[in-house]
C-alpha cells in the first residue's frame, strides 16, 4: 500500500492561455493534516476542483491510495472516500440536521423514508466526536458552527476517509474556531487524512503537520509546519516580505467626531435588549476598536448608529450635531462612511456593474446626475479614477458585473467608495473578512492612512490579531453592554482581554464614569 | 474595456421560441397528419399572407399584450410579481367606459380624459397591493389575486346597476359613441385590404389604431426610466438587493409603492385603449377575469422583462394569435395556438437551464477564475520588477 492517501502528480490546467495550475504535485499522507496555503487566486480552489472532478486537468495524474484513478465528477470522488466541506455550506435550509446528513444516501423501506437506523448511527457519531447537536433542529435555526459540524457528519456518515476543508474558519467565531481545531485533531486521531485550505497562518501552525504553498498556480514548496516560522510561510505565499504588524505613528487625537449616549436597542419580542445603555466616543485621528465575541450586540450597535435599526432610546452626536433622528441617507451624505459587515448582503448590488455600485450612495448628487437622469460620463470617469487608485481588477473595467468579480476586488469597490466619499467618521465592520494576507495588509494600511488624515475610525472585528494591530483604544462588548476599555494596547494582557470578552470580568460603575469623563 | 452586451437572454428566448414551434408542429401532426404541414405554414405566415389587413390585426392584438407585458415586466425588474394586471386592466376598461359614455360635453378631448381616467384607476388598483406590501408585509401575489376578483365584481355590479352604462339586451356595457373613440391616425387605412368590386374601390380596414403608437411610446419611456434615470436606478436597486438599497439610503417602501403604481397604471391604460378603440369591444357581464393581465406575464417572460424586448415579444405572440385564426381553415381548432404559446413560455422559463447548457458545452471557465489568474500573473510581473529593482 502507498503511504499517500492522495497523490496529485504534475497537474497542469490552463484556461485560455492563462495557467491556473502549473505542474503541481501534491501528496497527502495517510493520517496527516495537510494545509494548502496560498493567496486568493493562487490556484488552490482550482486544484481542489480538479481533485473533485469539476475541472479536467490538461495533464497530470491522480492516485488515490496508491491506485491511479480518473475522477470526472463528485460522485466518483465520493465513492473513493473523498469528502469536501465547501466554504459556503451545501445544506438544505429547511431540512433538519438529520435529513441533511442522509440526503442522497437515504434508506427507504417500501419506498418510504426510514430514518431510524440513520438516526442511531448519526447519534453514535455525535457521541464519539462530542458534537452537541439537536438532530431535529432545522439548519436555518442553528449557528454557523453547527452547520459546519453537520457537513462534517455528512462526510463521516458516508465513511469518507479523506476530508477536504475549504477555508473552514472564515465564517466562524473565535470560540467556534477553537472547537473546530479540536474536531480536526480528533479526526486525525481517528486516522482520517485531512486537506485544509486556509490563508490563516496561526491555524496552520496549530493544527497542520505539513503545508504546501501555492503561488501563481505553482507549487512553491511543501514544508513541515513545525520547522518553519509564520513569517517564512507568508513570504513563500506572497513572494515578498509581508508586514504582519502594521506600522503606525502615535495617534494625533483631535475633536470628538462621534458621541453615543445611553443608546438602547430593543431585541426581538420577548428577548432582552440587544444593546443596553451604551455610551462612548470616537475622536478624530484615532481608531477605536470594538472587540467581543460575535453576537454580543456589535452588529446592532453599528446598525443603530447608521440608522438601519431603530433605537429605543439614546442620542447620537456626530461632529457636534445631533444625528439621532436623521435618515440613513442624511447620515450617509453628511459625515458617515460605512464598510458593512457582509459585502454581498449590505454593501453591493451584485447584479449592477461596478460603476453603478461605485455611486450607490451618491448617484443622486449633482456630480452624478442632472434633472433626474444619471450622468453616465461622470460616473464612468469617477469609477475609472478609483479603479486606478485602488487597483481594482476585473475583466471589463467599470462595466464588469460585480457578481463576477473576486471577493477581494468586491471589497475594494466598497473600500474605494467609502474612503473617497467625504466623511468625518469611518465605521468598518470586519473589513477584511475572508480576504488573503496581501489584501488584509492593503486594507489595514488604508485604515491607518485615514486615521492619520484626522478621521475617526470605529472598527468592529472578531479577529484579535486585527484588533491588536489597528486599535488605539479597545472597547469590549459583552451581552449588549460595554464592559471594558483598554487604552495601553502595547502592554495589553491578552488573557485579561479574553476574560472581559467572555464576561468573566467587567468594569465597575466608577471606572465606567471615569472612562467616559476622560474621553469627554 | 468596452461595454459588453450580454446576448444570453436573447439567445435563450429564441431557443424557447424554436422549441415551442417544434412542439406545436408535433401536436399538429398528431391531431391531423394530412394537413399538418399546411397548417404549420399558416401559423408562421398566416398573418402576412392575408395582406396589409392581416398586419393591422397583428398590431391591434399586440397593443394590450405589449402594455400588459410592460406592466408585469416593469414590476419584475423592481422585484415584484404583478399578477394583478387583469384587475388593473379591467378597472382601466371601466374607467374608459365611464368617461366614454357619460362625458359627451368634453368633445374632442373626451378620449384623452378617458385614457387618463383609465390610467388613474389602474394606478389605484396597483397602489393597494404596493402599500400592503411595503407597510404591512402582505405578499403582493395574494393581494393582487384578491383585487382581481374585487375589480371583476365591482365592475359587473356598477355597470349592471347603471342604465347609462348597461346594454340590457346583450348583457354587456353599452356601445361607446364614435366621438369618444381614440383616433386611428389613418393607420386603419394603411393596414387595409383594397379590392375592386363593380368598378368601385372597396376598403376593408383593420382594427389597428393609435393605441399601438401609445404602447410603443410607453415602452420607450419605461426603458429610459429604468436605464437612464436616478428613479429607475433606485427601483432596480431595490428589486435586486433590498438590504443594500436600505444601507445606501434608498427608501425601499416608497420604491415598492411607486413601482406598483406605475405597473397598475400601464395595465389600466391598456384597458382604456381596448374599450375606447371603437372596435366593438365591450365589458361583458360574466364571472371571468379578463385574460390580458395573465397574457402579460407570458409576454414579459419571453421579453425577459426588457421594455424593448417586450415590444417584440408582444408583436410575436400577437402574430401567432392572428395566424392561429386562419388555422381553422385547415380543420384545426385555434386553441392549438394557445398550446404553442404556452410551450414557448414554458421554455423561456427554462432560460437558465439553456444558459447552463450553453456554458457547459463551451467549457468556458467562469469569468471569476480568469480574473484571479490574471491578477496572480499581474502580481508576479510587478513583484519580479520590484525584485529586480531592489537587486540593482
Amino acid at each position: 500500500m502507498s503511504e499517500y492517501a492522495i497523490e496529485m502528480r504534475h497537474i497542469t490546467l490552463s484556461f485560455a492561455r492563462k495557467i491556473a495550475n502549473d505542474d503541481v504535485t501534491l501528496q497527502l499522507r495517510k493520517g496527516e493534516v495537510h494545509a494548502l496555503l496560498g493567496e486568493n487566486g493562487a490556484g488552490k480552489s482550482t486544484l481542489m476542483n480538479v481533485l473533485f472532478g469539476l475541472y479536467k486537468a490538461d495533464s497530470g495524474e491522480i492516485y488515490v491510495n496508491g491506485k491511479k484513478e480518473v475522477i470526472d465528477n463528485a460522485v466518483t470522488a465520493n465513492k473513493l472516500g473523498i469528502g469536501m466541506v465547501h466554504q459556503h455550506f451545501k445544506l438544505v435550509h429547511n431540512f433538519s440536521i438529520l435529513e441533511n446528513i442522509v440526503l442522497g444516501v437515504e434508506e427507504t423501506k417500501f419506498g418510504i423514508l426510514k430514518l431510524s437506523d440513520a438516526r442511531k448511527r448519526v447519534q453514535e457519531l455525535c457521541d464519539k466526536y462530542q458534537f452537541n447537536l439537536d438532530l431535529d433542529a432545522k439548519i436555518e435555526d442553528v449557528t454557523v458552527g453547527m452547520q459546519q459540524r453537520t457537513e462534517i457528519l455528512k462526510m463521516l456518515y458516508r465513511n469518507n476517509d479523506i476530508m477536504i476543508f475549504d477555508e473552514p474558519t472564515a465564517v466562524l467565531t473565535p470560540q467556534e474556531i477553537q472547537e473546530f481545531m479540536t474536531i480536526v485533531k480528533n479526526l486525525k486521531a481517528e486516522g482520517k487524512s485531512i486537506l485544509f485550505i486556509s490563508h490563516k497562518l496561526d491555524e496552520i501552525k496549530e493544527v497542520a503537520d505539513r503545508c504546501s504553498i501555492l503561488r501563481k498556480g505553482k507549487l512553491i514548496k511543501t514544508v513541515d509546519v513545525a520547522s518553519v516560522s509564520k513569517e517564512e510561510m507568508s513570504e513563500m505565499m506572497v513572494g515578498r516580505k509581508v508586514n504582519l504588524k502594521v506600522d503606525k505613528a502615535p495617534a494625533k487625537i483631535g475633536e470628538k467626531v462621534l458621541e453615543v449616549r445611553h443608546m438602547t436597542i430593543a431585541g426581538e419580542k420577548g428577548h432582552k435588549d440587544k444593546v443596553s445603555n451604551v455610551s462612548f466616543t470616537v475622536r478624530a485621528g484615532e481608531i477605536v476598536c470594538i472587540a467581543g465575541i460575535d453576537g454580543n450586540g456589535q452588529s446592532e450597535l453599528i446598525k443603530g448608529i447608521t440608522g438601519i435599526k431603530k433605537i429605543k432610546s439614546g442620542t447620537i452626536v456626530i461632529d457636534g450635531k445631533d444625528y439621532t433622528n436623521k435618515s440613513i441617507r442624511f447620515k450617509n451624505t453628511h459625515g458617515i462612511s460605512h464598510i458593512p459587515e457582509d459585502r454581498h448582503r449590505d454593501g453591493l448590488i451584485l447584479d449592477y456593474d461596478m460603476q453603478k455600485n461605485m455611486v450607490l450612495q451618491e448617484y443622486f448628487e449633482d456630480k452624478f446626475s442632472k434633472n433626474g437622469f444619471l450622468n453616465e460620463k461622470n460616473i464612468n470617469e469617477y469609477t475609472t479614477k478609483l479603479i486606478d487608485e485602488y487597483d481594482i481588477r476585473s475583466l471589463s473595467g467599470p462595466y464588469s458585473k460585480v457578481r463576477d468579480m473576486s471577493g477581494g476586488n468586491q471589497q475594494k469597490i466598497i473600500i474605494a467608495r467609502e474612503m473617497t466619499k467625504e466623511h468625518k467618521l469611518m465605521i468598518a465592520v470586519q473589513p477584511t473578512r475572508g480576504l488573503d494576507v496581501g489584501a488584509i495588509e492593503y486594507i489595514h494600511k488604508n485604515i491607518v492612512k485615514l486615521r492619520d488624515k484626522g478621521i475617526g475610525v470605529l472598527l468592529v472585528s472578531f479577529e484579535l490579531e486585527e484588533v491588536m494591530n489597528l486599535a488605539d483604544r479597545i472597547l469590549v462588548m459583552f451581552e449588549g453592554e460595554i464592559v471594558g476599555e483598554f487604552v495601553d494596547i502595547k502592554n495589553l494582557d491578552l488573557n485579561e482581554l479574553g476574560l472581559y470578552m467572555a464576561g468573566g470580568k467587567r468594569m465597575t460603575e466608577e471606572e465606567m464614569i471615569k472612562m467616559y469623563q476622560e474621553v469627554a | 474595456m468596452n461595454k459588453k452586451k450580454d446576448l444570453t437572454p436573447f439567445i435563450s428566448s429564441i431557443a424557447a421560441i424554436l422549441c415551442g414551434l417544434v412542439f406545436g408542429f408535433i401536436i399538429l401532426c398528431i391531431s391531423n397528419p394530412s394537413e399538418a404541414i399546411a397548417g404549420f405554414g399558416t401559423i408562421l405566415t398566416g398573418s402576412i399572407t392575408h395582406g396589409m389587413k392581416g398586419i393591422g390585426e397583428v398590431l391591434y392584438y399586440a397593443t394590450p399584450l405589449i402594455l400588459c407585458g410592460l406592466s408585469v415586466g416593469f414590476a419584475f425588474k423592481t422585484g415584484l410579481f404583478n399578477i394583478g394586471g387583469s384587475g388593473q386592466f379591467l378597472m382601466g376598461a371601466f374607467g374608459g367606459v365611464l368617461i366614454g359614455l357619460t362625458c359627451k360635453q368634453l368633445g374632442p378631448v373626451q378620449w384623452i380624459v378617458g385614457l387618463l381616467f383609465a390610467t388613474l384607476l389602474g394606478a389605484l388598483w396597483g397602489a393597494i397591493p404596493g402599500i400592503l406590501k411595503a407597510y404591512f408585509n402582505v405578499n403582493e401575489v395574494i393581494s393582487c389575486i384578491m383585487l382581481n376578483y374585487i375589480s371583476l365584481f365591482f365592475v359587473n355590479m356598477t355597470i349592471k346597476g347603471n342604465k347609462l352604462l348597461f346594454n340590457n339586451l346583450r348583457n354587456e356595457s353599452a356601445d361607446i359613441p364614435k366621438s369618444a373613440t381614440i383616433p386611428k391616425l389613418g393607420l386603419d387605412k394603411i393596414f387595409a385590404d383594397i379590392s375592386i368590386k363593380g368598378g368601385k374601390e372597396v376598403i376593408s380596414s383593420s382594427s389597428v389604431n393609435s393605441g399601438i403608437v401609445i404602447a410603443i411610446i410607453v415602452a420607450i419611456l419605461l426603458y429610459i426610466i429604468l436605464e437612464k434615470t436616478t428613479f429607475g436606478y433606485e427601483l432596480k436597486a431595490c428589486g435586486l438587493n433590498k438590504v443594500a438599497s436600505r444601507y445606501a439610503g434608498i427608501n425601499e417602501n416608497r420604491s415598492i409603492v411607486l413601482s406598483m403604481v406605475i405597473a397598475g397604471a400601464i395595465a389600466g391604460l391598456a384597458g382604456g385603449i381596448m374599450l375606447l378603440s371603437g372596435t366593438g369591444r365591450h365589458i361583458e357581464i360574466k364571472d371571468v377575469i379578463p385574460a390580458e393581465g395573465f397574457n402579460g406575464i407570458s409576454v414579459a417572460l419571453l421579453g425577459v422583462s426588457n421594455p424593448i424586448g417586450i415590444i417584440f415579444s408582444g408583436l410575436f405572440i400577437a402574430y401567432l394569435y392572428a395566424g392561429g385564426f386562419y388555422l381553422q381553415l385547415f380543420h384545426f381548432s385555434k386553441e392549438i395556438i394557445d398550446i404553442i404559446i404556452a410551450i414557448i413560455i414554458y421554455f423561456s422559463a427554462f432560460a437558465l437551464i439553456i444558459k447552463m447548457l450553453l456554458s457547459k458545452f463551451s467549457k468556458k471557465p467562469p469569468e471569476r477564475e480568469l480574473i484571479e489568474v490574471q491578477k496572480a500573473l499581474h502580481d508576479a510581473e510587478v513583484r519580479d520588477k520590484n525584485n529586480k529593482e531592489e537587486g540593482a
